[in-house]
C-alpha cells in the first residue's frame, strides 16, 4: 500500500523542502521505495536541497504535458537507490497543472513506490491546490511565532474542508533556550492552539544550513535536527517513537554547576 | 517605562499565544469586517428601539469565553454598548 504524503504550510520559509528533503530520505534509510515531488512549478528548490540539480532532464510540467514518460524525468538519489525525485519546472507558471492531472500522475506512481512525498509551494493558490489534490494525508510545518501559525491554521482550515484524512503538524526551529526564557511558545502551546497531532518537533539547528549549503540531507546523524527528522520518518512509517527531549545537552561542568546552583 | 513594569512584563512568548488564541478565534470564524459591520448596525437598529445608545463607541468583536458544559472555550460576540438614556423604556 502506497501512502501519498503532502508537506505544506502556507507561509514561505518555514521548511517545507527542507522537511520533504530530510523526511524522503528518512524513509528511504528504513528501506521504504520513495519518490519526492516538488510541485512548486516557477520556483523549483527540492533539486538543489537534494543536491540534485545538476541531474535534471526533464520535470514535472514535461510529464504532465506528454513531452517525456515519467521514468525519464526520474532523478535517482545519490544514495539511495530506492529514493527518486521529479523534479519541478523552472520556466513555467502554477496554471500548466490542474488538480486532475495530478491525481492521475499520483495514481500512476502508487503501483511502484511505497510513499509519495509532495512538496507544496506557500500560499493557498493553484500551486496549493495540485499539491493536495491527490494527498492520502498531511504533514503541516509551522514554526513557533505568529504568523506562521496563523497561517497553518488556515491551511488546516482548508486541508479539513478538503476532506484530508490525516493531518499532522511539524514543529519546526525550535528554540530550546528562548522557550526556557519563555520568549518562545512552548511546542505543546502550539499544539494546544492548533488542535492537531504532532508528528514531531525539529530543534533549530546550524547543521540545517551546512547540509543545504552541501546538498545532502542530514537525517540519521547525530545532531539534533538529524535525530528529530529521522524520528519522524520512523513515526510516518507506523512506528512508535517516543519524542525527543530537546533540552540541549549539557557538559560535566554545567551540569556541576546546575547542581550547585539548586542549592 | 518604571521598574515595576519589568517585573509586571509578560513573556513574550505568553503575549504571542493569548495574541493567536483570539486571532484564531475570528480568523476561523471567517467574519469579514463588512460582516461585522452588518451586525453591529442591526444590533444598534434592535437596541435603539428601546433605549437611546452611543453608537459611536458601540464596540463588538469576536472572542472567547470558558464553557460552561465542557472544559474548555468556545467563541463568543461581545457587544460593549454604552447606553446614553433609558427613556425609550419607560415609555413602553
Amino acid at each position: 500500500m502506497s501512502e501519498v504524503i503532502v508537506i505544506t504550510s502556507g507561509k514561505g520559509g518555514v521548511g517545507k523542502t527542507t522537511t520533504t528533503a530530510n523526511v524522503g530520505t528518512g524513509l528511504a534509510q528504513l528501506n521504504k521505495k520513495v519518490i519526492m515531488i516538488d510541485t512548486d512549478i516557477g520556483l523549483r528548490n527540492l533539486d538543489v536541497v537534494m543536491g540534485l540539480e545538476n541531474r535534471i532532464v526533464y520535470n514535472l510540467v514535461d510529464v504532465i504535458e506528454g513531452k517525456c514518460r515519467i521514468k525519464q524525468a526520474l532523478i535517482k538519489d545519490k544514495k539511495y537507490q530506492d529514493l527518486c525525485l521529479l523534479p519541478s519546472a523552472q520556466t513555467r507558471d502554477k496554471d500548466s497543472v490542474t488538480p486532475e492531472q495530478m491525481v492521475a500522475l499520483i495514481e500512476e506512481l502508487r503501483q511502484d513506490f511505497d510513499y509519495i512525498l509532495l512538496d507544496c509551494p506557500a500560499g493557498i493558490e493553484q500551486g496549493f491546490k495540485n499539491a493536495i489534490a491527490g494527498a492520502d494525508r498531511a504533514l503541516v510545518v509551522t514554526t513557533p511565532e505568529v504568523s506562521a501559525i496563523r497561517d497553518a491554521d488556515r491551511i488546516i482550515g482548508l486541508l479539513e474542508s478538503n476532506e484530508m484524512k490525516k493531518i499532522d503538524l511539524v514543529v519546526n526551529r525550535v528554540r530550546m533556550d528562548m522557550v526556557k526564557r519563555g520568549d518562545m511558545m512552548k511546542v505543546a502551546d502550539v499544539c494546544d492552539i492548533l488542535a492537531v497531532n504532532l508528528i514531531g518537533a525539529v530543534p533549530d539547528d546550524e547543521q540545517i544550513v551546512i547540509s543545504t549549503n552541501q546538498g545532502e540531507p542530514l537525517v540519521g546523524s547525530s545532531c539534533p535536527a538529524g535525530q528529530a527528522y529521522a524520528n519522524i520518518s520512523r513515526r510516518i512509517a507506523g512506528e512508535e517513537v517516543p519524542f525527543l527531549d530537546l533540552e540541549e545537552k549539557q557538559g560535566v561542568f554545567s551540569k556541576l554547576k546546575g547542581l550547585f546552583s539548586k542549592n | 517605562m518604571g521598574l515595576m513594569d519589568l517585573f509586571k512584563k509578560k513573556n513574550s512568548g505568553d503575549v504571542a499565544k493569548d495574541r493567536l488564541k483570539l486571532l484564531l478565534v475570528s480568523d476561523r470564524a471567517n467574519c469579514s469586517p463588512e460582516m461585522m459591520e452588518m451586525i453591529k448596525n442591526d444590533i444598534i437598529e434592535v437596541i435603539s428601539k428601546y433605549m437611546d445608545i452611543d453608537t459611536d463607541s458601540l464596540n463588538i468583536q469576536i472572542t472567547e469565553t470558558e464553557s460552561d458544559s465542557n472544559n474548555g472555550t468556545v467563541p463568543a460576540l461581545y457587544a460593549n454598548i454604552p447606553i446614553k438614556d433609558m427613556k425609550h423604556r419607560q415609555q413602553r
